[in-house]
């Protein structure tokens, strides 16, 4: 098969590759019909994050057909689905309490070292994102093993197109549990720090949940737009003191709930937190943390900080203090794809969430690599690239 | 609960974990497994699963070799006795005898190595009700450190340090009981060939 393999920082090929088997009872074997590159995509086309091996491929919000299945899956050929970027279980204690992102069986057993190491205990697989999560081959590709094929990948009715239905596998299930972390109450105003996919995603949910109104801070215009569209106010911090502008636009009082979708913006494991791990690189850490620093100085007193920001390591100069003295609530955590999907699809069938607006570019499969370099270079026109390997195909 | 009670630190945490480990395995193989050497290990897993299902999958020795990464092949010899052999760090294999010393039905089982074993050792592995959470697998080794120093940089360098692998064996024990499957990334039977080679 084809499929779009890491070789190194910058550079991201189109290979030909062995197809992928049924290795587990469990699994199912998924023909890609859509991908796209997610931001933290561009982490890995960086080089930052360890681990990585050529040949390795790309690729965790992808959706396709079923062809191929294991004696234990529930799914059927022919069926389509959209995956969940997260590999859990479904069998195990965190399964169990829908924390699907802390499965305790989606690694490897071999795998599980590190993160014990890092954060006291192992957290579920990945696709297509290094060895520290897994080694999963991902889904840029024409096909995809699927893992945990009962549990994860959800069954899309016929007669909806693949774009509207794409992001249930990350960023829409992402932002819509960064804004429930936010327990946002009638008429709160909530500030949403970064006009990213997931942010964007948050502006629409903190609205659906009952904000009042919604404050969306970033620089690139582009994105800034899209977020005036859904009804946010707009900061630009490169041309305006946001957190002086948020203390006048709330007359004082602050954001009652403040959302963090900034963060290193890359699935944990960024190369600066592991080498702060080690206390080599100390000084990276302290100004990395800007945006959450900034949105718990500037949340209302009592109120709620939301974070689906990803850190990897430790931080120098976390104001612990204000979080304590205002007595403010943080949550946060990887997403838990699996328990937001049911409700977010029959959002999206029912027309309340339309996700379309995002996709600024439709590619197929074999021009992945120049979809990852225009996404690198113009982060405000292009705010969503999508693969569709069997328009590559037909191409040929 | 009660025999894995640290008495020499006055607290509750498992005698592996002891910071004094002469003290430890002092205590631990006298009253819970028969001393081989001077090295104890022991690591504890919460398994969703009721623990008479996990205790007769154990108790089968001949379940065990997909699940413990370095043993090659576990003969049963009689209800007591079996036969092991198991990778060594240097690239051969070694061998024993191990003979069950103590077996509760759904609790527990504790084994020693016989007389010329390459690597005397023992152990047990015991199955405590977690309640909602399942059963508390606890595992305990003591074995005597091969080649000394030597034995354990080369052990490391190649990850087969008992201690880690006791912990990815359990890991995958869990995954085995809990999922019906062991995981992997692995993407075609060649590469899984080679990974559990």
């Amino acid at each position: 098969m084809r499929a779009l393999t890491w070789h190194g920082k910058h550079d991201v090929r189109v290979d030909t590759v062995d197809d992928p088997e049924i290795l587990n009872p469990r699994d199912a074997i998924i023909k890609i019909t859509s991908t796209a590159i997610c931001g933290s995509d561009l982490h890995l086309y960086d080089g930052y994050i360890p681990t990585m091996m050529a040949g390795d491929i790309l690729g965790h919000e992808f959706m396709g057909e079923v062809v191929e299945t294991g004696a234990r899956s529930t799914l059927k050929k022919g069926q389509r689905v959209v995956v969940p970027f997260t590999i859990a279980c479904g069998a195990c204690y965190h399964c169990g309490k829908h924390q699907y992102s802390g499965c305790e069986n989606g690694l490897p057993a071999d795998n599980q070292d590190i993160g014990q190491e890092l954060y006291g205990q192992p957290m579920a697989g990945l696709f297509g994102y290094s060895h520290l999560t897994g080694g999963y081959a991902g889904g840029q590709a024409e096909y995809v093993r699927v893992p945990f094929s009962d549990v994860g990948p959800i069954v899309i009715p016929d007669g909806i197109e693949d774009d509207k239905v794409l992001f249930l596998s990350d960023i829409l299930p992402t932002g819509w549990m960064a804004a429930e972390n936010a327990e946002i109450e009638p008429g709160d105003t909530v500030a949403v720090w970064g006009c990213g996919p997931v942010g964007l995603f948050a502006v629409q949910s903190a609205f659906l949940m009952g904000a009042e109104r919604v404050i969306a801070i970033d620089h690139f215009p582009r994105r800034l737009e899209l977020a005036r569209r859904f009804g946010a106010e707009t900061i630009n911090f490169e041309e305006t003191d946001t957190a002086a502008a948020l203390f006048e636009m709330t007359g004082g009082i602050g954001p009652d709930a403040v959302i963090d979708s900034v963060g290193l913006e890359a699935h944990g494991f960024f190369v600066d937190n592991v080498l702060d791990q080690l206390k080599k690189s100390t000084f990276l850490g302290t100004d990395r943390i800007h945006s959450i620093r900034q949105a718990i100085l500037a949340c209302r007193k009592g109120g709620r900080v939301s974070m689906p920001a990803v850190y990897g390591g430790f931080v120098d100069k976390f104001p612990l203090g204000a979080l304590m003295e205002k007595g403010l609530t943080l949550k946060t955590g990887q997403t838990h794809v699996q328990h937001y999907m049911p409700a977010l699809l029959n959002a999206i069938l029912e027309e309340k969430i339309d996700t379309t607006f995002l996709i600024s570019h439709t590619l197929p499969l074999e021009q992945a690599p120049q979809g990852y370099k225009m996404f690198h270079d113009n982060q405000n026109e292009v705010t969503k690239v999508v693969l569709k390997p069997g328009r590559a195909l037909a191409a040929e | 609960m009660a025999d894995t009670m640290n008495r020499a630190s006055h607290d509750d945490a498992p005698l592996s974990t002891a910071n004094n480990q002469r003290q430890a395995i002092d205590e631990a193989t006298d009253s819970l497994i028969v001393q081989r050497g001077d090295t104890l290990v022991a690591r504890a897993v919460t398994i969703n699963r009721p623990r008479a299902e996990l205790y007769a999958f154990w108790r089968d020795f001949s379940n065990l070799p997909p699940i413990l990464d370095n043993v090659v092949r576990i003969d049963v010899l009689d209800g007591e006795r079996s036969h092991w052999v198991v990778r060594s760090p240097g690239g051969g294999t070694v061998e024993w005898d191990s003979r069950i010393t103590e077996d509760r039905e759904g609790e527990l089982i504790a084994w020693a190595s016989e007389e010329g074993a390459d690597i005397p050792n023992s152990g047990r592995i015991e199955f405590r009700d977690a309640g909602n959470r399942g059963t508390v697998v606890v595992a305990t080794i003591n074995y005597a450190q091969p080649y000394g120093t030597f034995g354990r940089i080369l052990s490391r360098i190649f990850q087969r340090e008992p201690k880690m692998q006791a912990q990815r064996d359990l890991r995958r024990f869990k995954q085995l009981m809990e999922t019906g499957e062991v995981a992997t990334s692995s993407r075609t039977r060649k590469q899984l060939e080679e990974e559990r080679s």
